[in-house]
């Protein structure tokens, strides 16, 4: 065991990564040379200058270290790895200002279209990708991803696994947003919503993912607690569905292995239904069982309250999981469907009402005890909101898959609504709650730089949330209703552009929404960058103090 | 259609129908594992875990 400090060799790991990136980015100057299109060419320049500064980091990294890796307990007590943490924590605020900058630019050109200056990259077309991946996969993504790598090292009390695999994942994940980003402003897209990347974006999200699950599982199969905790399984579901999910909607064959054009396997109605299969239980384990995980686990500390009921988290957990996975055909409603597809996927979303309600009501009565932190806490504030927010965005769903309904909301404004109550209300403000209470622990600061900005942020978010979905409640009725009007001759009342006329005002009330949803977005910056630059140290308690060497 | 009972029909229905007395049994069990007696004392633990940890 104990061998001589000067003896220091690469473990295969290091080696192994560093030979696989120089192969790749030799196979990618090939393709970059040989490309049919100038994305395809860009992307593969880039893949292969990553995966130089890839080579290079892995090399420096290991010249810079201590022979030993960093050990997996000091003194008895595990030594959390929080490097992949921050890095990913940086990244979700990055991308969430990114991304509701471009979504504030979008609903400007909605209300006013010479905003898109004229120029195809950016139109409405491009951008409207570029701001549901940026804040969906790039904003949430990171998010996830940080707590997740979080939770899992601290309910399990044991170090992140792996040393390289965590960087793998963090900075993979992010080259994948570059890349998916970068295609949708020149116009690569496989026109599958919220699917848009194309097949070589694809196969390298898989890579990354699966080392993801590899990287989470190997954590909580060494873990020194006994039991495995609920919010990790959610995360588990969230990590695993997505990699089914994401095989199942993606699989397609290249024109050619020099172009970025491809076709997807799946034709018709089978190709539209495993698209919703996909979307709808994007939303399902993207956007809500990874983000349950964070509310069981930081509501509770936060609040310094146990979890209320934590039978019913076992429920919520299987029934979230066993119901989820039908909702999907709500959103073919009325098309080529069969009908009896379309009655399944109706009643599946509203039995999910059950799970999602249990689920927010065990969030919100967490607080018993406690409720008078909600008016000293504007963290805490924040992440009750946001169960407030998923109990109403889960209501409004089911009650939008109900065919009736759905026949006056489908294709409106509504359906944007609702989108963002449950996106700006329960995964932004969750998300904010979680970065709020993550970045003072993993820079080891004794807490925020200001309790007050928070407060602050809440209160414009707020403002601009309830702008938005009202404006887009109101737009969305209307137009549902423009549309359906006839006149006593049997001919329709209005014609499409009067329509859209009738929705300006509303459009531009919802820009001013996310204008001030943005605004919040920055102050959190302001405030994080702070904490992390000038926030006090948290003191360290004696058993952690490292001995003198 | 399946309007003849021979034992391939009765197979193949009885694997895509299978599923939904399956599930339901499952979901079923973990209802009564989540409410057993004995495990209640583990389960309120579980629930203090985020509190008690270094």
């Amino acid at each position: 065991m104990s061998q001589p400090s000067n003896s220091k060799s690469m473990t295969i790991g290091e080696s192994g990564l560093a030979v696989v990136f120089a192969v790749t980015a030799f196979l990618c100057v090939i393709a970059a040379a040989k490309a049919l299109d100038g994305p395809f060419a860009f992307h593969a320049g880039l893949s292969a200058l990553a995966s130089l500064a890839a080579v290079f980091c892995i090399v420096n990294r290991y010249f810079d270290r201590p022979p030993e890796l960093a050990p997996a307990e000091i003194n008895g007590r595990p030594n959390y790895n929080m490097g992949p943490i921050k890095f990913s924590s940086f990244m979700a605020m990055f991308w969430g200002i990114a991304g509701f900058l471009v979504g504030l630019i979008i609903a400007s050109q909605l209300a006013w279209p010479a905003l898109n200056l004229d120029l195809q990259w950016t139109s409405f077309g491009r951008l409207r990708p570029l701001h549901t991946s940026a804040v969906i996969f790039a904003f949430g993504g990171n998010v996830l991803i940080a707590s997740s790598f979080y939770v899992v090292q601290k309910s399990c009390r044991v170090r992140l696994a792996g040393d390289l695999a965590p960087w793998f994942v963090v900075i993979g994940y992010n080259f994948f947003i570059l890349v998916a980003g970068t295609g949708y402003l020149l116009g690569v897209t496989q026109s599958k919503e919220y699917a848009e990347p194309e097949w070589y974006a694809d196969l390298w999200l898989t890579i990354v993912w699966v080392a993801y699950l590899l990287v989470f599982l190997a954590t909580i199969i060494k873990r020194k607690e006994p039991h495995i905790f609920v919010a990790n399984w959610f995360y588990l579901a969230f990590i695993v569905t997505i990699a089914v999910l994401h095989l199942g909607n993606n699989p397609a064959l290249p024109v050619s292995v020099f172009g970025s054009k491809s076709y997807v396997a799946w034709g018709g109605i089978q190709d539209a239904m495993f698209q919703w299969w996909y979307g709808h239980n994007a939303v399902g384990f993207f956007l809500t069982a990874g983000f349950l995980a964070i509310m069981y686990y930081f509501i509770p500390k936060r609040a310094e309250r146990p979890i209320y009921s934590y039978r019913l988290s076992i429920i919520h957990f299987w029934a979230l999981i066993f119901l989820y996975i039908w909702a999907g055909p709500h959103h073919l409603h009325y098309t080529a469907l069969p009908d009896w597809t379309q009655t399944l996927g109706m009643t599946f979303s509203i039995m999910l009402w059950m799970p999602s309600w249990g689920g927010m009501i065990n969030g919100l009565m967490t607080l018993s005890g406690a409720w008078d932190k909600l008016r000293t806490d504007p963290v805490l504030r924040m992440l009750v909101v946001s169960v407030a927010f998923y109990g109403m965005s889960t209501f409004e769903g089911p009650m939008m898959s109900i065919k009736v309904v759905n026949s006056l909301s489908h294709y409106t404004d509504w359906t944007i609504g609702h989108v963002h109550s449950g996106a700006l209300g329960w995964v932004g403000f969750v998300s904010f709650g979680a970065l709020y209470c993550m970045v003072p622990w993993a820079w080891n600061r004794k807490g925020l730089y200001s309790l007050k900005l928070v407060n602050w942020h809440f209160w414009i978010a707020t403002l601009g949330i309830v702008l938005y979905i009202s404006a887009m409640w109101v737009s969305g009725i209307l137009q549902g209703l423009m549309w359906r009007a006839y006149t006593s001759l049997g001919f329709l009342e209005y014609s499409f552009i009067e329509t859209v006329e009738a929705m300006h005002p509303f459009y531009i009330i919802r820009a001013a929404g996310g204008a001030l949803f943005l605004i919040g977005s920055l102050i959190m910056a302001y405030n994080l960058w702070m904490t992390v630059r000038v926030g006090e140290a948290e003191v360290q308690m004696p058993v952690a103090l490292q001995p003198a060497e | 259609m399946k309007a003849i009972l021979t034992l391939d029909n009765l197979a193949s229905g009885l694997v895509t129908t299978i599923w939904t007395p399956v599930f339901v049994a499952i979901f079923l069990a973990i209802i009564a594992y989540a409410f057993w007696p004995r495990n209640k004392a583990a389960f309120d633990e579980a629930a203090h875990l985020p509190l008690r940890e270094e």
